[in-house]
C-alpha cells in the first residue's frame, strides 16, 4: 500500500470564513496525504471543518465568505490551487468527485435528474470525445441502475422534489460515480436518512467502491463505519488533524485524548455518537483557544498546551499524533 | 395536461377576482354624489325626463338588481355613453387600448431584456466597478418616477441630440397601415409596410424606455441578488465539483433558478405600468387608455371610469396568468404541486 504513488497531499491548509464581527479561523494548518487505492476515513464532531476541507480540495468553497490564506493541495503532484480553469475542470469529475453531505441541497431543484446527470456525463467524457444524446442517455440509465434505482427511465424525467430522501442520496452517489473518478469523496453519506436506509446506502457504496477500486475519502460520524470501510483514519478536532493511524491501530491504541474519548464511547454499527464521550463543546472559531485547541476540554492539559500548538509526533509507522503528551517521540 | 389544468384553475380564479372588482366599481359609481340620470341629461332638462331615464336605467330598483343589469350590460361590452366623447365607451376603449397595450408590451420587453441582462452582468462581475455602476443605476432607477425619465429623455434625445421623435405614434406623413389589431407596429408588419414599422418603433422607443426604467432597475437588482444568493448553494458547488464547466454552471444551472423571483416581480411591474402609464402617455401625446382614463376621472365620467378600471383589471389578471405560466415552466415544484392538488 505505502508504495503506491501519492494521490492527494495537503500541506498547511488554512481556511477562514469572513463573517460579521471577524474571521472564523476554521482550518488551522491541516496536513493530509493519501496514496492511490487507499480508503481513508475522516472523523470528528460536527463543525470541526470536514466539509470545509473537502470543498477546499475541489475549490468549491463559497468565496466570499471563505478565504484560503495559505496552503497547498497536490493532486497527482500538481497544486490544485494554482491550476487554470481548464486544468481544474479536468481534475473535477474525472479526477476527484464528491458526494455532498445533504443530497437535497446538492440537487438543483429546477432541473430534472436526467438533465443534471446528463450534464455530468457529457462533460466528464474523455477529452475530445463528444457523446451523442443516445450515449448520454444510456450511460445515465446505467448510472442509475448501478445505484440500484428502479425504473430509471422515469427517474430521469423526475425532479428532485418528487424523490424520497433515499432516492436522492442514491442519485447523488450515481452522479459522483458516473464520472469514474480516481478519488471519490463521500461526505457523510446517508446521515440525513433513517438508519435502515442509511445502512443500505453505505453497503451499496462499499460494494461499488470495492468493484471499481476507487480511492476514497469517507467522512462520517460513525466509528463503526470507519472500522468497516477504511484503511486509515484521520481524526479532526476544531480544524486541526489531531491523530492519524491505520484503522486497526487507531481502535486498538488511540493516543490523542480526544480520540480516546471518542473510542471509549462504544459505537454501534451505524450511528454512534461522536462527542458524547467528552465533556464540553467545540470552541468558537472567532477566538479559538491558544495553543492546543483541545486544551479547554482535555483531562491531561499541561502549561505548554495553552502556550504552544502541538506539532505532529510519529509514535509508530503510520501512527501520528498532535499532542504534547508524546513530546519524546519523533517530530514529523 | 398538467399545464392545462393549471391554466383552467387560474382562469376560474381570475373570473372571481374580476367579479369582485366589478362589485367594487359598481358600488363606487353608485355612491358617488349626484344622480346619474341627471348627469346624463344635463342640468337644464325637465324633471320628467330625468324620471323617465331613472326608470330606464333601473335606478329605482334595489341595488342588487341594478348590479345585475349593470353586469349583464358590461359582459356584453355595453358600458353606456362617455360623457366626454359622447360615444359608446366601448368604442373609445377599442380605439385607445391597443396603443396602450403596444406601449406596455414593448416596455415590458425592454424591462425583461434590459433588467435580466444587467442583472447577469452585475452578478458576473460582482464587486467590480461594473457591478457598482449597475447598482448605482438601480438605486436611481427605482426611486425616480417614470415621468422624470420621460422629460429627461425628451430633452436629451429629442431636443438636444434630435435622434428620436417625441410626439405621437408615427410621423404625420407616414402611411398608417389598415387597422387590424390597432397596434401600429403589428399592423404595419401585417401589411408589409416596413417603413411604417420602423417609424412606429422609433416613436415607441422613448416612451417605452421611460416607462421601463423603474422595472429594468428593479429586475437588475433582483436578478443580481438571487444569482449571488444561489451561487453559494450546494447544488452549484456540486455541479462544479462534478466537472461541469463554469460557463454551463453559470448560464444554465445558476441562471434558471435565479430567474424565478425576477419573472414574478417582472409580472407585477408590467401590470402596474398599465396604470402608471398615464403621465408618460400625456407627455408623449400617446393616445392610450391610461390617458383616456385619467381624463375620465377628472371629468367624473363614470361610465368611462368603470370600463377603464375593469379593462385594466382584466389586463392585470391576464398578465398575472401569463407570469404564472412562465414561472411554472421555470420551476417544476410549482408545476408539480399544481397537478398534485388538482
Ligand atoms: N459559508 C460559511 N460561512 C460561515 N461559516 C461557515 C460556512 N461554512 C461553514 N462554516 C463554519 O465552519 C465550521 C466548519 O464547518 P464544516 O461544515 O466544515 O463542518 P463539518 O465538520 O463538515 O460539520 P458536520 O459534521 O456538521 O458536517 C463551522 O463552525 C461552520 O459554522
Ligand atoms: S496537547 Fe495538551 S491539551 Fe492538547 S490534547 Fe495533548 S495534552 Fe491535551
Ligand atoms: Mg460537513
Amino acid at each position: 500500500m505505502s508504495f503506491a504513488p501519492l494521490l492527494l497531499e495537503i500541506k498547511n491548509l488554512h481556511v477562514h470564513y469572513a463573517v460579521y464581527g471577524g474571521r472564523l479561523k476554521v482550518l488551522d494548518g491541516v496536513d493530509f496525504h493519501m496514496r492511490t487505492g487507499e480508503k481513508v476515513g475522516l472523523v470528528g464532531e460536527t463543525g470541526c471543518g470536514k466539509t470545509t476541507m473537502m470543498k477546499a480540495i475541489l475549490r468549491v468553497l463559497p468565496m466570499p465568505p471563505a478565504q484560503i490564506p495559505q496552503g497547498e493541495i497536490y493532486f497527482n503532484g500538481r497544486d490544485i490551487r494554482k491550476m487554470s480553469g481548464n486544468d481544474l475542470q479536468r481534475v473535477r469529475g474525472r479526477g476527484i468527485s464528491m458526494i455532498f453531505q445533504d443530497p437535497t441541497a446538492a440537487l438543483n431543484p429546477v432541473f430534472s435528474v436526467g438533465e443534471q446527470l446528463g450534464a455530468v456525463i457529457q462533460y466528464s467524457a474523455e477529452r475530445g470525445k463528444a457523446l451523442s444524446h443516445q450515449e448520454i442517455h444510456q450511460r445515465a440509465i446505467a448510472a442509475l441502475q448501478e445505484v440500484a434505482l428502479a425504473d430509471p427511465e422515469r427517474l430521469l424525467r423526475s425532479y428532485p422534489s418528487q424523490l424520497s430522501g433515499g432516492m436522492r442520496q442514491r442519485v447523488c452517489i450515481g452522479m459522483a460515480l458516473a464520472t469514474h473518478p480516481q478519488l471519490l469523496i463521500a461526505d457523510e453519506p446517508g446521515t440525513s436518512l433513517d438508519v435502515t436506509i442509511q445502512d443500505q446506502v453505505l453497503r451499496l457504496l462499499r460494494t461499488l467502491v470495492a468493484e471499481k477500486d476507487t480511492s476514497v475519502i469517507l467522512i462520517t460520524h460513525s466509528l463503526g463505519i470507519v472500522r468497516e470501510m477504511t484503511d486509515r483514519v484521520y481524526v479532526m478536532y476544531a480544524g486541526d488533524i489531531v491523530e492519524v493511524a491505520v484503522t486497526p491501530n487507531l481502535f486498538a491504541n488511540p493516543l490523542h485524548p480526544y480520540t480516546q474519548g471518542l473510542i471509549s464511547t462504544v459505537p454501534r454499527l451505524t450511528g454512534g455518537g461522536i462527542a458524547s464521550g467528552i465533556p464540553g463543546r467545540i470552541p468558537n472559531y472567532l477566538t479559538p483557544p491558544t495553543g492546543c485547541r483541545f486544551h479547554p476540554r482535555c483531562p491531561h492539559v499541561m502549561d505548554i498546551c495553552r502556550a504552544e500548538k502541538p506539532p505532529a509526533y510519529r509514535v509508530d509507522d503510520d501512527h501520528e499524533v498532535a499532542c504534547f503528551l508524546y513530546r519524546t517521540e519523533n517530530r514529523v | 395536461m398538467s399545464l392545462l389544468n393549471f391554466l383552467v384553475r387560474r382562469i376560474i380564479y381570475s373570473v372571481f377576482v374580476l367579479l369582485g372588482l366589478s362589485i367594487v366599481i359598481f358600488l363606487i359609481a353608485r355612491v358617488m354624489p349626484g344622480d346619474p340620470a341627471r348627469m346624463a341629461v344635463g342640468a337644464r332638462a325637465p324633471q320628467w325626463v330625468v324620471d323617465r331615464l331613472r326608470e330606464q336605467m333601473h335606478l329605482n330598483q334595489p341595488l342588487v338588481v341594478q348590479y345585475g343589469y349593470w353586469l349583464s350590460d358590461a359582459v356584453r361590452g355595453d358600458f353606456g355613453l362617455s360623457l366626454i366623447t359622447q360615444r359608446p365607451v366601448t368604442t373609445d376603449i377599442k380605439e385607445f387600448l391597443p396603443a396602450s397595450l403596444e406601449l406596455v408590451f414593448f416596455s415590458g420587453l425592454l424591462s425583461a431584456v434590459g433588467g435580466i441582462g444587467l442583472g447577469i452582468v452585475s452578478a458576473r462581475y460582482k464587486d467590480t466597478w461594473i457591478d457598482n455602476v449597475v447598482r448605482v443605476f438601480s438605486y436611481f432607477g427605482i426611486v425616480t418616477p417614470s415621468f422624470v425619465f420621460a422629460i429627461l429623455f425628451i430633452l436629451l434625445f429629442g431636443f438636444t441630440l434630435n435622434w428620436l421623435p417625441i410626439i405621437g405614434r408615427v410621423h404625420e406623413q407616414t402611411a398608417v397601415p389598415p387597422l387590424v389589431t390597432g397596434a401600429i407596429t403589428v399592423d404595419a408588419l401585417l401589411a408589409g409596410q416596413f417603413g411604417t414599422f420602423f417609424d412606429a418603433l422609433r416613436h415607441l422607443l422613448l416612451p417605452a424606455i421611460s416607462l421601463a426604467m423603474g422595472s429594468i432597475a428593479q429586475e437588475a437588482r433582483i436578478t443580481r441578488s438571487s444569482m449571488a444568493d444561489n451561487l453559494s448553494k450546494d447544488y452549484i458547488a456540486s455541479a462544479r465539483a462534478l466537472g461541469i464547466p463554469e460557463r454551463v454552471v453559470m448560464g444554465r444551472f445558476l441562471l434558471k433558478p435565479s430567474l424565478i423571483p425576477t419573472v414574478s416581480i417582472l409580472g407585477l411591474d408590467i401590470a402596474s405600468t398599465l396604470s402608471v402609464a398615464f403621465l408618460v402617455e400625456l407627455i408623449f401625446n400617446w393616445p392610450g387608455l391610461a390617458r383616456y382614463g385619467m381624463n375620465a376621472m377628472l371629468h367624473k365620467d363614470l361610465n368611462a371610469i368603470s370600463a377603464v378600471i375593469l379593462v385594466l383589471g382584466a389586463a392585470f389578471v391576464t398578465v398575472n396568468i401569463i407570469v404564472d405560466i412562465i414561472v411554472a415552466q421555470l420551476d417544476p415544484r410549482i408545476r408539480l404541486s399544481a397537478t398534485r392538488s388538482a
